[in-house]
């Protein structure tokens, strides 16, 4: 089977196609049938290696699940703090292996709960978080040095994770034991999630002072998690998620290296996390590419030495975007084999949607049935017994090497508009994003792709499902322990806490000390914030539609 | 004389971020034919109703994913009734529960549109039930 063609027409033979798009979700072109011609010239170990080496392909660690299977780690967060706790105690009591919090947008955009701004969003979309009073009660009975948190926060991660290091510092933890995630990366900020306070230039200054503070004193903390899912949540295509991405760590990494830190001293904690959506091997494809692409920037662009610094480790979501409203049950379907696409793509971490999230935040009942879905991957299906167990079929090596060779001309790209950041000011991959969502949107509604229960095998009547209500006294509730904390704290000492927040801002000194003092003392995640909107500016986003 | 196309003000009240639906929704709607104004992200319902008489839109369409549409739809229809705008239509999507579109739409919000809802549907409803003001 050497000669392409023959192996073409050998697809072909005898049958007529049904008319349905022969290409990915992405829109790459997808063969009837690939043969070894496909994978002619094919270097093994150049390509994929073994698991635990260099290029990385087939899986960061040697034995991959053989030795610790992925992390299950749902996210959840809603409502008071002791909502949101007991919710984590329930999750670690049904066996799920670590912590993810979700925060409310407040708290994600620099304002206290008693903010006007805060209106009818306080404990909506996740856990109302003001003072370090709030996070303490987060964690409350909850021991951070036997449990990694992962935290989903961005333009205020600085603040959050100060009020978690003071946390560990109350419960007598020593920062060395603390291990968990910030996702604080405000590139994917700017160009999909669009939850910032100042621009992107000190906006990544603040990241780098993490990543600084963390390599020399919470050794076992990632604090940037290089984010796809939203770019692909916001409408990308997988290839711009994959693309996007990596640019995006390459500006950490470009940042970090900028200000005299040495790669191999930062780089082992960088972690990522993609979207996993329904076309299932290309997104097995992209986590393979997005490893070997990562490998390949860290040795040959900046002279990384460590393996560690090399390897891309990442958590990966069941695609949001793709659950519907319409027969909601189905997304139990949908979130299966998206979380099984995750671990044939060796994912180090996963959180399963819920079958209910197109109507409210998830029930206990809809968690649960999530968390089983990974349990029953894990312990049933026989999948994780060996790495990569989808390496070498033909199409999925084709299709890894055509998602690297799309990504590579996309960060090209990116370098010559002069780096990520400049991309973003000049509105290019928010541009390229909003184009994918406009084009896969009109194919859904022409109905050239199908979704079932929605533009296909429509029902007339649906049965009403349960859904999660927030009670809105928890907003008043919030409000008010706020103000009582303000009006009982020692004032000057937090006045003075926020001058020299100010102060680190404009001398360039890192702010995580200053930030964990402050915190200490009860300056507020909002207070701080003012403190960045005044030294810095505020963000305008250019309008693209 | 020819008739003034509908203006549409395709709105993000509050602090969430999730735009793709707006965005969307907002090119649809011009290319529907229809004059389009988009706010970008991040506006308070005062913004909003602000931006609305300024823009002289006949529709405010609001995009709300992060919960918080009962107090956010609630104030726009308040803040347009308190200017005397009350002609403006109000219409919006997101993730809102059964229960809520009943209670909003009782409330004066004339439709709502949930995930799946195909973008020509949006469209049609614009063509039908906004007609541009004098």
């Amino acid at each position: 089977m050497d000669d392409p063609e023959k192996s073409e027409r050998a697809g072909m033979k005898g049958s007529s196609e049904r008319p349905v798009p022969y290409e990915t979700l992405s829109g790459l072109p997808v063969k009837p049938l690939y043969t070894p011609a496909d994978l002619r010239g094919f270097d093994y170990e150049a390509k994929l290696g073994v698991p635990g080496e260099y290029p990385f392909t087939r899986g960061v660690y040697p034995t991959m699940y053989r030795g610790r299977l992925w992390t299950m780690r749902m996210f959840a967060g809603f409502g008071r703090p002791e909502d949101t706790n007991a919710r984590f105690k329930y999750l670690l009591a049904q066996g799920q292996t670590g912590l993810s919090t979700a925060f409310d947008m407040p708290a994600l955009m620099g304002y206290d709960a008693d903010h006007p701004r805060a209106r009818g969003e306080v404990g909506k979309e996740g856990v109302s978080i003001s003072t370090l009073a709030d996070m303490e009660r987060l964690f409350e009975g909850i021991p951070l040095g036997e449990v990694t948190t992962s935290m989903t926060i961005n333009c205020t991660a600085s603040v959050a994770l100060a009020m978690y290091l003071a946390v560990a510092d109350r419960q007598g933890v020593s920062w060395d034991k603390v291990g968990g995630t910030m996702q604080n990366d405000m590139l994917k900020e700017f160009i999909a999630q669009k939850e910032w306070i100042c621009s992107p230039e000190p906006a990544v200054r603040i990241v780098v002072d993490m990543i600084e503070f963390t390599a020399k004193h919470v050794p076992k903390f990632n604090p940037v998690s290089i984010s796809g899912y939203h770019i692909r949540e916001a409408g990308s295509t997988a290839v711009q998620e994959l693309a996007f991405t990596l640019a995006d760590g390459i500006g950490y990494v470009q940042a970090a290296v900028n200000r005299g830190l040495d790669v191999d001293a930062f780089a082992p904690r960088l972690s990522f996390f993609f979207d996993i959506h329904s076309d299932f091997f290309e997104e097995i494809a992209k986590l393979r590419a997005a490893r070997r692409i990562w490998a390949t920037v860290m040795r040959e662009r900046f002279g990384a030495r460590r393996p560690e610094s090399m390897r891309l480790r990442t958590h990966t979501q069941t695609a949001g975007v793709s659950a519907t409203a319409q027969q909601p049950l189905n997304n139990i379907a949908r979130v299966a084999l998206q979380a099984l696409a995750a671990v044939l793509g060796g994912a180090q971490s996963l959180h399963t949607n819920s079958y209910d999230e197109t109507w409210a935040l998830p029930t206990e009942e809809a968690v649960t049935v999530a968390l089983r879905t990974q349990q029953i991957i894990a312990e049933e299906t026989g999948v994780p017994l060996t790495s990569d167990p989808l390496g070498g079929s033909y199409y999925l090596e084709t299709l890894t090497d055509r998602m690297e060779e799309a990504a590579w001309t996309y960060i090209r790209k990116i370098d010559e508009l002069g780096g990520i950041v400049r991309a973003i000011d000049l509105g290019y991959p928010q541009r390229e994003i909003a184009d994918a969502a406009y084009r896969y949107q009109l194919m859904e509604d022409r109905g050239d792709r199908t979704v079932v229960g929605v533009n296909k095998y429509v029902m007339a009547e649906e049965k009403p499902i349960n859904y999660l209500r927030i009670d809105e006294t928890v907003e008043l509730e919030q409000i008010d322990k706020v103000k009582r904390l303000k009006a009982s704290r020692d004032q000057s000492k937090v006045e003075r806490r926020l001058k020299q927040v100010a102060e680190a801002c404009r001398n360039g000194r890192n702010l995580m000390p200053v930030l964990i003092d402050a915190v200490k003392d009860h300056a507020s995640l909002g207070e701080i914030s003012d403190v960045y909107r005044e030294a810095f500016g505020l963000y305008r986003e250019p309008i693209i539609f | 004389m020819a008739e003034r196309k509908v203006r549409v003000l395709v709105a993000k009240p509050g602090l969430d971020g999730h735009d793709r639906g707006a965005k969307i929704v907002a090119r649809a709607l011009r290319d529907g034919g229809f004059e389009v104004i988009y706010t970008g992200l991040h506006q308070t319902p005062e913004q909003v109703v602000a931006t609305a008489i300024q823009e002289d839109v006949d529709a405010v369409g609001l995009s709300v994913l992060s919960g918080a549409h009962n107090y956010l739809f609630k104030r726009v229809l308040e803040l347009l009734k308190e200017k005397g705008a009350e002609d403006i239509v109000v219409f919006g999507g997101g993730i809102i529960p059964p229960e809520d579109i009943a209670a909003l739409k009782a409330m004066g919000v004339k439709e709502l549109f949930t995930p799946g809802t195909s973008t020509q549907e949006i469209v049609r409803f614009v063509r039908d039930h906004i007609r541009a003001a004098a």
